[in-house]
């Protein structure tokens, strides 16, 4: 499989009255076409600080990263977009224009832009709401459009930083068959931060785990798991197994990033 | 009283109500109503007011609405007759609270009576609208109004408006995007912000001459300014970096990102601006119709006060407030307009819908 984003050393600084805080270092990641990639981490380890870097909001202190875009890619396709955890969908904007607005700023003609955004509407479920401002939905609705949104851009990569985590758990479980439903009949290459580790293995290929601050590559596990999958997944033994010994890592490092705060 | 937890609404009413008579009777026999008819309304409105709430539990609930709005029209006409009540009963003065409908009257021949002093009326010669339309149609209507003191105000207000919330919001907007700009003219606007904007009539007169309109306007214009460019850099400066990230993420740049996410988002602050500078434009309007205009609302009331006519000085109050009041409404019907997604707020009921 060729490499879609390569990402090398990639070390962020922030300056702050107490000194530098160095939120990562020397973060490795390499993500395959197509791959579902999840990258857990404790609280504070760099992990968002990581994705806005990917997605061009943040720059580098020191380190490279590249997205490779497809050889075939039409005119104006975008290297990545990204499913932000505060939804961050324009309170000002209908679900249609909204999920709609990448495709209008690429400078797509109503007709076309809409008869996609209609499409991924559909696909997400919010068909009678296309009219409807985002203070008329609930947070899950809110959501879907938000990921509708990043779809219908059709991006070379699409990054998601904590998309579910502020919603409900019965919300949240409906939400993450929905996005396997929806990547599956994609395949869109994909980098997912959660801190969820049964997230994590429920929907990614791989699963790299991130240090507390500052972040650097602890452990990388593969999930082995067939697709199509769904909820059922989390009830076997070996989803269990995967996810503990992936928790026996990661908590240590929570425990570390707990002690700091304490400090 | 150990009973009274378990009293049902009705008997509370019941004993409210009979309190409140047996108090009323008892003011009226000492002449207190008189002598001390602060503590006798206060008494009469805390009871009112648990009445109306005790019967609240009565209603049923789709009928709540129209309770609570009937609550709120019936209420001011209470005040209103017992004002006139008040009055004919010889316990508010009649010379210095003239009765509602006295004031009524005063503000039918205030609109529609020629005045030999100020040569019109609030309305201008309305008995002449049929002759003007059969001669020269609308226009001759509208020719009809402009020498009216409704419209003398009214286009002094307009016309401030615009001339000063344009350009408040153009600088207002830039300091709100620019850390430059703001730091250069945020100390020059804080100075002058302060200053009440009445103060700078004389020197607007200096400059713009003290006859004609300009000064007027110009006055009102810079009052206007200052109240919404302070509100149009603050709701820029408060748009959230979510909304700036998104976009420029979605690939807005420029003034793409200027006009779908900065715009829009500042858009709430930007209107609160806008209603705070209508009720600055009304205060100076009427500040400088007192002391300088010979026409215009302001100019009206103050005249009749200096030939002492209050029934009249209220009239001249009414019609200030129906016009903030009719203004506000439009700036409001305006935001709807360019704010759809502001509109239907608590209308429509919100579902997690299932899939399939």
């Amino acid at each position: 499989m060729p490499k879609k984003i390569v990402a090398e050393k990639i070390t962020k600084a922030f300056p702050s009255p107490r000194g530098t805080i160095v939120a990562l270092r020397d973060f490795n990641l390499d993500v395959e076409d197509g791959e579902f990639m999840c990258i857990v981490g404790p609280s504070g380890c760099g992990k968002s600080t990581f994705l806005r870097i990917l997605a061009g909001l943040l720059p580098v202190t020191s380190g490279q990263y590249v997205i490779h875009a497809s050889p075939d890619a039409p005119e104006g396709k975008p290297l990545n977009n990204v499913v932000f955890q505060e939804y961050a969908i324009f309170p000002w904007k209908t679900v249609l224009d909204n999920i709609a607005f990448g495709l209008q700023m690429r400078g797509i003609g109503k007709q076309e832009r809409y008869e996609i955004a209609r499409e991924w509407i559909r696909r997400v479920g919010l068909t009678r709401f296309e009219d409807c401002y985002p203070h008329e939905l609930s947070g899950g609705m809110k959501q879907r459009v938000s990921i509708a949104r990043a779809f219908a851009n059709d991006p070379e990569v699409l990054l998601m930083d904590e998309p579910l985590a502020a919603l409900d758990a019965q919300t949240r479980a409906i939400m993450q068959t929905e996005l396997l439903r929806i990547w599956e009949s994609d395949k869109k290459t994909v980098v997912y931060i959660t801190h969820s580790i049964d997230e994590a293995v429920l929907l990614g290929d791989r699963v790299v785990l991130m240090t507390a601050r500052p972040g650097v590559n602890k452990a990388c596990y593969d999930v082995p798991f067939e697709r199509p999958r769904d909820l059922r997944l989390t009830a076997t033994a070996a989803f269990a197994e995967l996810s503990y010994s992936i928790w026996e890592s990661l908590q240590e490092e929570v425990k570390k990033a707990m002690e700091e705060q304490l400090q | 009283m150990k009973g009274s937890k378990s009293l049902s609404a009705w008997q509370k009413i019941l004993i409210g109500v009979s309190v409140l008579l047996v108090c009323d009777l008892l003011f009226t026999l000492l002449g207190l109503w008189k002598k001390q008819w602060i503590i006798a309304v206060g008494i009469n409105f805390v009871g009112i007011a648990l009445i109306f709430q005790w019967l609240q539990a009565y209603v049923p609930p789709r009928r709540l609405k129209a309770y609570e709005r009937s609550l709120a029209i019936g209420f001011p006409i209470v005040m209103l007759a017992t004002w006139e009540l008040l009055v004919r009963a010889g316990i508010l003065s009649a010379t210095w609270f003239p009765p509602p409908s006295r004031v009524a009257q005063a503000l039918w021949e205030v609109a529609t009576e020629y005045n030999k002093f100020t040569k019109t009326s609030l309305l201008g010669r309305p008995w002449l609208i049929p002759d003007m339309y059969s001669e020269q149609g609308w226009q001759g209507v509208v020719t009809l109004f402009q020498e009216s003191h409704l419209w003398a105000t009214l286009m002094r207000v307009f016309l401030g408006f615009l001339a000063g919330a344009i350009p408040g919001l153009v600088v207002g907007v830039a300091m709100g995007m620019s850390r430059t700009v703001r730091v250069m003219l945020d100390p020059v606007v804080s100075a002058i912000y302060v200053i009440p904007k009445i103060t700078i009539l004389p020197l607007m007169m200096l400059i713009f001459s003290p006859f004609g309109e300009m000064y007027k306007i110009v006055t009102v214009a810079i009052g206007v300014f200052f109240v919404v460019l302070i509100n149009a850099m603050t709701g820029v400066m408060q748009v959230d970096p979510i909304f700036i990230e998104a976009g420029e993420n979605y690939g807005a740049h420029g003034f793409q990102l200027f006009r779908h996410v900065i715009v829009p988002a500042a858009m709430p602050v930007i209107f609160a601006g806008l209603r705070l500078a209508l009720g600055t434009a009304l205060i100076i309007i009427v500040a400088i119709e007192f002391v300088r205009a010979k026409s215009g609302v302001g100019f009206l009331t103050w005249y009749y006060w200096e030939i002492l006519n209050p029934p009249k000085m209220y009239a001249g109050l009414i019609v200030i407030m129906i016009l903030g009041v009719v203004l506000t409404y439009g700036l409001q019907w305006f935001e709807g307009i360019v704010m759809p997604w502001r509109r239907r707020r608590e209308q429509r009921v919100v579902l997690e819908i299932p899939e399939g």
